[in-house]
Formats: structure tokens, sequence, C-alpha cells
């Protein structure tokens, strides 16, 4: 068993001035369950890397306790915490060959010498690294030497397994690539995994939960689809990808939906869940910039402010009525492409319109 | 899983300071700190503070009157004067000729640039007095040159002038070296601007490339003048009666047995070095523009027109010729009979060296060879300790190496002799406490270029062999070590060559059972056995650069071939 908790964890780094800039993690909770993985997400200096090296063992929490298949590690040392860890830099011993590289942790289990050849022949043939075994990793590609880091980090059979931003330096196709690769592997081991990415599609795609923090606190503890699709405030939903976030006005509700109005050419009628709303009531909807389209027969009309052209689609940025509202055009072959001062027909898909929480203002409160 | 979870410590201990967590994490690391940092204290920080206490305590305990008697004594401040006098001098002349040397290499298209800085370099690998031994045999009496050449009965080859010939020679090499690196490190594209904005070559030079090494002159004139504060040999062999403070407190001290004035001397010497390296190290190495990283910027040379080359090429040219001149003659006059009088050939010299004067060859051998290993592990140690990790005490250590490095030789020698002469700590007169003060001497270096590569080795590297379940004493070991090899040779090769040709610290320490080459060359030199003397020299030369290409062999054929 190896699930991971975090109860009530705080970093202070001595140094740093005003009461909320010294606390890198504030409070943090968080349970990893047993063989999954869980990415925290965040702006830099959101306090993602300070937790996750409070789990590897190289800081010390302030305050709180982290337990790792119900055993307190808080004060265990890292060298005595069974962890397995990619850094960003892949940090390959420069000296050593691959093989070397990979025996380095076994070795020092102590484990009967055949035993010990035994798992690391087995796991440079799953990294299908077998035929670099005797290189430099020097000479390696970034793609091989991600899988060495890999190979490294899980041939000791940690409990948990730790990913340091380990995709970073790698080029845009080998990324997808070595992310699927990274994900396959987890998944087949079932180790335990903390990420640590500023890439919300990389995220996405890797995670069994995605944790976005900002400012030393967790925004939002939830499933990929969730925290795209449902964020929990604004800062998430922004940091999810584009977003408008567009003001509204409840119009009316009855038991089962309710009506906003966006500007006057605009307004959603959408499920209200549980959630109770008071006619009048100022309200934020998440718009994503794709559920938006160019549409002659659609009611909403913006004026273009701005065009840049991407190939695949065109983004136009537009004025709602004072509210800025974004959307992509991947049909421009057909209509054409609007130029700036034109106004525009659109009509938006309601479906995924998403109201946020109006907990904002006790946010602002409780970060203040 | 067949890891059996370790031992917990006990329950939480979250109220536990953070530096009492540091210890606990790795004890062994925490004791072998401890070791390291108690050595420099015993072997760095007491000996120069038991000279202190000496200066201003007598036997009759604090004595303010014999204090200002013996201050007040005309050769204390004539040595003070006469020791500030001739570092200044040396210090200014040593830092021009480097910067001439340095400037021609870099910047102009001057012929044979390989050849000049092989030569340029050959001075910081010998011991300092070949240079003295040189001119007394090419300017004495029955000088070489004053005599046979120019038949000048009566030179008189000793004081300032000939000490400021030797020392500027002897300690270009570092000044050489220093702004060498730093002009190599200005990004040619700096230069390349001030062209295209319109200004000449001159304006260019004064006011673009001056500024930018500025710093590495000014640190470069202090290092010198630390060195020759410091320097004993040549002014014991040449200065005649210009008595500098090194020489006026081995007088005292062994020709007078007068303990209190040799420390006082000695703490006098304290006053300067440390003063010049503060300032070196707070200010002048605070005002620097260019990051020296030891990898060369891609350099075009600009400078090609004849009117700046060649005045440039003579003036190098000249001081390789007089180096090479000096090196030459001690060459030569250790394979003759009685310079000056009798030019025959011989191996006499060469003979009295392998049999009567054997031992002393072998005995530095063997402490430099013991101290050399020690010096650079320690040294790598240190660095790491320092940059990587922060104990309780740290600035101890720190401090103690510091100063073991500003302090000159001659206040260290006379500190060994007074603290380790009783018990519990009695070394006197044994190959201890030789490679105790040959250790400490040169433990900075290796610290400096340590520490300067380990703060290029991501530090990630050592953290995923903690994470593979590897102590810190380990991953010292198994991981850091290793990364630090080029600093390690750096520190071997550093060591090696100053335990072989240091002088000022060891003469107060030398015993019958274990005496040393350079004391030796002195005694020779001082009994007028220049030949001896001379074949030890060369001896010394030939065994250094030996080494150093042994060492640079090693480095290069254990190193992975990228």
């Amino acid at each position: 068993m190896s699930k991971v908790i975090f109860s009530n964890i705080s970093k202070r780094f001595p140094g740093a001035s005003g009461a909320a800039a010294g606390l890198a993690v504030d409070r943090l909770n968080l349970v990893i369950e047993e063989g999954t993985l869980v990415t925290l997400l965040g702006p830099s200096g959101c306090g993602k890397t300070t937790t996750l090296r409070m789990l590897a063992g190289f800081e010390t929490p302030s305050d709180g306790a982290i337990t790792i298949g119900g055993r307190d590690v808080t004060n265990v040392p890292v060298n005595a915490r069974n962890v397995g860890m990619v850094f960003q830099s892949y940090a390959l011993f420069p000296h050593m060959t691959v093989r070397e590289n990979v025996e380095y942790g076994v070795r020092l289990l102590n484990l009967p010498r055949h035993e010990m050849t035994d798992r690391v022949s087995s796991v440079l043939a799953t990294m299908a690294l077998e035929t670099y075994a005797d290189r430099s990793p020097s000479r390696l590609s970034g793609g091989q030497q991600q899988r060495v880091a890999l190979a490294r980090a899980v041939v000791t059979q940690p409990k948990v397994l730790l990913f340091d931003e380990p995709l970073s330096n790698l080029d845009a196709q080998l990324r997808e690539r070595m992310r699927d690769e990274l994900r396959a592997i987890q998944l087949r081991l079932g180790i335990t995994s903390l990420y640590v990415t500023h890439d919300q599609s990389e995220a996405m795609a890797i995670s069994d939960r995605v944790v976005v923090m900002r400012n030393g606190i967790i925004e939002q503890d939830d499933t990929p689809l969730n925290v795209y699709s449902r964020p929990g405030t604004g800062f998430v939903a922004e940091f999810m990808g584009k977003a408008n976030i567009l003001q509204g006005r409840v119009e009316t509700t009855d038991e089962s939906t309710v009506s906003i109005r966006i500007a006057s050419t605009v307004a959603f009628t959408l499920p209200r869940g549980n959630r109770a709303f008071k006619p009048g009531e100022q309200v934020r909807c998440v718009v994503r910039p794709e559920h938006i389209r160019v549409d002659a027969d659609g009611a909403m009309q913006a004026k273009v402010r701005r065009v840049v052209f991407q190939g695949a689609y065109v983004e136009y940025l537009t004025d709602l009525e004072g509210q800025e509202c974004v959307f992509l055009d991947s049909d421009y072959y057909r209509t054409g492409v609007a130029e700036v001062g034109q106004m525009l027909r659109l009509s938006v898909d309601t479906q995924p319109v998403w109201i946020l929480p109006n907990n904002e203002a006790a946010d602002m409160g409780k970060a203040a | 899983m067949t890891l059996v979870s370790q031992a917990t410590p006990s329950g939480r201990t979250g109220a536990s300071p953070a530096f009492l967590r540091k210890i606990v994490v790795d004890p062994w690391l925490f004791g072998i700190f401890a070791v390291v940092t108690l050595s420099v204290l015993v072997f760095a920080a007491l000996p120069i503070f038991t000279v202190l206490k000496q200066a201003v305590i007598t036997d009759r305990g604090f004595d303010l009157a014999a204090l200002v008697d013996t201050l007040s004594k005309p050769f204390v401040w004539e040595s003070l004067f006469n020791t500030l006098l001739l570092g200044a001098t040396s210090a200014v002349i040593a830092t021009l000729i480097g910067f001439v040397l340095a400037f021609s290499a870099t910047r102009t298209t001057m012929p044979g640039k390989t050849f000049v800085h092989a030569v340029a370099l050959l001075p910081i690998i010998s011991p300092p007095f070949v240079m003295a031994l040189a001119v007394v045999i090419l300017f004495g009496r029955s000088g070489l040159i004053t005599r046979e050449l120019l038949g000048i009965r009566n030179a008189n080859v000793y004081g300032f002038h000939s000490l400021v010939l030797i020392q500027s020679l002897a300690f270009t090499p570092i000044a050489y070296l220093n702004i060498r690196g730093m002009l190599q490190s200005i990004d040619s594209a700096l230069e390349d601007a001030s062209a295209s904005l319109g200004a000449s070559r001159w304006v260019t030079f004064s006011r673009v490339t001056l500024p930018l090494v500025t710093p590495a002159v000014l640190s470069s004139a202090l290092l010198v003048f630390v060195k020759s504060v410091e320097d004993f040999g040549n002014p014991m062999l040449i200065g005649g009666n210009f008595n500098t403070l090194a020489v006026e407190a081995y007088s005292q001290m062994v020709g007078y047995f007068d303990l209190h004035a040799g420390a006082l001397l000695a703490s006098l010497m304290l006053v300067p070095s440390i003063t010049a390296f503060l300032v070196h190290r707070y200010w002048v190495s605070k005002r620097s523009y260019v990051t020296v990283t030891g990898k060369p910027t891609a350099q075009t040379i600009r400078i090609s027109g004849a009117a700046v080359v060649l005045p440039l090429s003579i003036l190098c040219y000249a001081i390789v010729f007089a180096i090479l001149l000096f090196y030459l003659t001690v060459i030569y006059v250790s394979f003759t009979r009685l310079p000056g009088i009798d030019n025959t050939l011989t191996f006499d010299h060469y003979a009295t060296v392998f049999t009567a004067g054997f031992q002393t060859l072998t005995n530095s051998l063997l402490l430099a060879g013991i101290a050399t290993p020690v010096t650079a592990i320690a040294g790598m140690l240190i660095a790491y300790l320092l940059v990587r990790k922060a104990f309780p005490g740290s600035f101890l250590l720190r401090w103690g190496t510091l100063l073991s490095f500003a302090a000159p030789g001659t206040i260290l020698g006379i500190g060994y002799v007074s603290t380790f002469n009783a018990p519990p700590l009695l070394l006197t007169g044994t190959a201890f406490i030789v490679v105790a003060a040959m250790v400490v001497k040169n433990l900075q270096v290796g610290i400096e270029a340590g520490s300067n590569q380990l703060r290029q080795i991501d530090k990630s590297i050592e953290e995923a062999s903690m994470t593979l379940g590897a102590s810190n004493t380990r991953t010292f070991f198994q991981i850091t070590l290793p990364l630090l090899k080029p600093a390690l040779f750096t520190s071997l090769s550093y060591a090696f060559t100053r335990s072989l040709t240091t002088l000022s610290a060891v003469i107060f320490l030398v015993s019958a059972n274990w005496t040393l080459i350079t004391v030796t060359i002195l005694s020779q030199v001082e009994t007028l056995k220049i030949g001896v003397a001379a074949a030890y020299c060369s001896i010394l030369v030939f065994v250094v650069l030996a080494i150093l290409a042994l060492m640079q062999f090693l480095l290069s054929s254990t190193s992975p071939k990228r």
C-alpha cells in the first residue's frame, strides 16, 4: 500500500518578506490514491515544485505531516524514503554508462547478484535501451536520456514515483510521444505518482487527477475533464486553456434551468443543477473559444478587434458590448476572413457553458 | 516490494530546529565536517592566534613597556617599510609585465604565442629563489655577466634592485594568467561594437577593453603584493642589508632566539597580507563585469598592424629571454666545476646530490607526496561541505581556511613551532608537522577550484543519487568527487608544486631527521656551494615538470571520450 497523504502541509522559506510571500505552501491537504497519477499544475512560484520536493524529502515541511503507505515520512531523510524521481534535467550521472546509471540504485539494495542483473536487464528491455546500455548518457538523444532517467527511477521498485517537469527539455513532437510512454509505463507498473508541470495539456493528457495550485494553495483538485469543463474559479478556467469569462445577469430561474443575459444579443438558458440563483444576481460564465462559431443566422453580434491567422484556424478577438470575447474559426476558407471593425454574427453552443461558483470574493478575502 | 520499510525516527519531531535535522539526516557527513573543521581550527587558526598572543604577551604577562620597547626598535619599522616598498614595487611591475604578455597573447598577431605562453608560466612551477640563484651567478661578485663580460670587480648584486627584478619576474605568471583569463572571457563583440560606432583602436582599448579588465589588473596587483610580502627565499638570499619582515622575523627567531620579537614581526606581516586579501575578496571581485567561466568565448584577433605588434613582440620576447636566461644559467652552472673561476663541465654536483644529499631529496618527495593527495581530497571535501551543505558552524571552516591562505608562511611556521612544542600536541621535529604545514598552506586553492566546479554541477545529479537510496557520504564519494576530477587535478598539481618548493613556513619546522630540499638549497647558497644548489634546483624543476606532465596525462586518459 503506498497511498500518499499530505495533511495540513505548510512550507515557509526563511528570508522571504511579507506574510503571504513567505509561505510557499499554505496548509495543503492532498491525497494520492494508490497506483494513480496526480499532477500538480500551476504557474511558476505556485508551490507545486516545493510540494513535490517535500514528498521527495529535499525540503522539510514547516508544519503538517506526510505519509506514504501509512508511514509518517515527514522527518525521514531522502535516501530512506524509497521514492523514485525523474528530474527536469534528467540528472543522469555523466561519468557512468547507461547500465551503471540504472544499476546504481539497485546496488544499494544489497540484493543477490543474479536478482540485481535480472532487474537491470528487464528494465533496460522494457525501456528499449538494451542496445545503448554501455554508452555514455551524453551520447544519447533527448528521448533516450529521458528513458534512462525513468529506468533508473523505477528499477528500485519505489513506493512513489516523482516527476519534476520531465518533458520540458524535449521538442514539441517528442514531448507528446514521451508523455504517452511515461503514462503507459506508470499504468503498467501501477506506481503511485506525483507529476509536476506548468503545461495544462500535458497535465490533462497524463493524469488521473489534476491539482491546480496558485500562491501555495490548491485552487481545484479534480479529474482532468472536470478541471477543464467545470472549473472552480476564474483562475482555473483561464489556466486550463483559452477561456472567455463573460459577466452576466440572472433573468429568470425555474426548477431545472436558469437564464442568464450576457449582452443584448446573447442570453443562455442553462441547467442549474442544485445551485440556487436569484433574478438580478451577477454571475460569470465560462465559454471556451471553440464553442463559438461564425453563423450568418446567429443572434449574437460582436465587433472584430483583432485577427490572428494561425493556419488551421483564425483567432478572432471581438468586442461584445464592452466584454472581450475570443473565438476560433476553422471554417474561414468557406466564409472568408473578417476584417477589423466588422460586425460578425455568431452562435454559441450553450451546452458546455459553465457558470463559475460565486466564491471568488471569499477567495480574495483568504488571500489578503 | 522487497524493501522492508526502514525504522522511522521516533514519532513526529516537527519541533526540532532545522539545523539539528541536518545533522540527524547525515551523521556521518556531519562527523567528517566536525573533524575537518576541528583540524582546520587547530592547524590553521590556533597557530596564528598563538603568534598574535606571543607578540603582545611575554613571560611576565601582558607587558606594554616591552611591547613599546620592541616596537620602537628601528629594525621593526625599517623592515616593515622595506616589505611594503618591495611589495608595492613588485606588484606594479609584475602586473605591467603580465598585462603586456596577456594582451599580446590574446589580442595581437604576435608570432610564437605558444612558446611565449609556456616560458611565461615557467616561474610558477619552480621555487622562486631559482631566480635569485641565477642573479647571483650572473651578476654577483664573480658573476658571469658582471665579471666575465663586463669586467666589473665589485658589483653589488645584493639589495632592493635585485629583489625587484627577481620578484617581478617570479610573480609575473600570477598576473599573466589572471589578466589573460579575463581578456579571453570578454566577448569580442563588445570591441567590435565599439569599432562599429566609429571608435579608433586606441579609443576602443582605453574606453572598452581596459575598463573591463581593470578588476583583473587590480586583483593581480594585490595577489602579487601578498606573494611578495610572504616571500622569504629571495630576500634571504639576495636582500643583503635590505631586510624584509619575513627575513627579520626569521633572524630574530633563529639567530637571536627572540621569540617575542619574531612573533611581533610575523604578526606585522599579517596586517598588509590580510588587508590586501580582504580588499581583493570583498571589493575588487565585486567590481567585475565579466564572469570568468573558464570557457573562452570565440576570439577574433583584430590587431595585426606592425606599429602595435612589433613593439609588443619585442617586449614579450625580451621577458621570455630573461626568464630563459635565468633558468639556463642555473642548469649550466649545475654542470660547471666552479662557476666564474673554473668553467670545466662536470657531473660532480649531481654526484653530491645523489649521494650525500640524497636524503633531503627523497624527504621532500615523500612529504610532498603525502601532503598532495591529502590537500586535494580535503579541498574537494571542504568545497562540498561549504557549497552544498550548510552545517551549523560552517563559518568557522570558511574563515579558518581563508585565514590560512591569507596568512604568510612565516607566521604559520612560527605558530607551528610555538603551538606544537608541548603535549598534547608535541609535534615539532616530526614529519607530521611538516606535512600539516604543507596541507594547510595549500588547501585554499583546491577549495576555490572545487567550489567553482561544484557550482556548475547540476544539483539534481546529487539529488538523484539520494532518491536512489544513497547517503550524502556515498553520494559525495561516488558521484560528486568523480565529477570534480578537473578541479581535483588542478588542486593536486598546485599542492604538489607548492609543497615541493615551499620554504617560508617549513624552514621553521625542519629537523635533523626531516630536512627538505628547499632548505638545503638555501644553506648550500649560504655556504657558497653554488654548483650543488644549482643541481638541486635543476632537479626540482625537472621533477615538478615531470609530475605535472604525468598528472595531465592521467587526467586526459581517465576522462571518458565524448
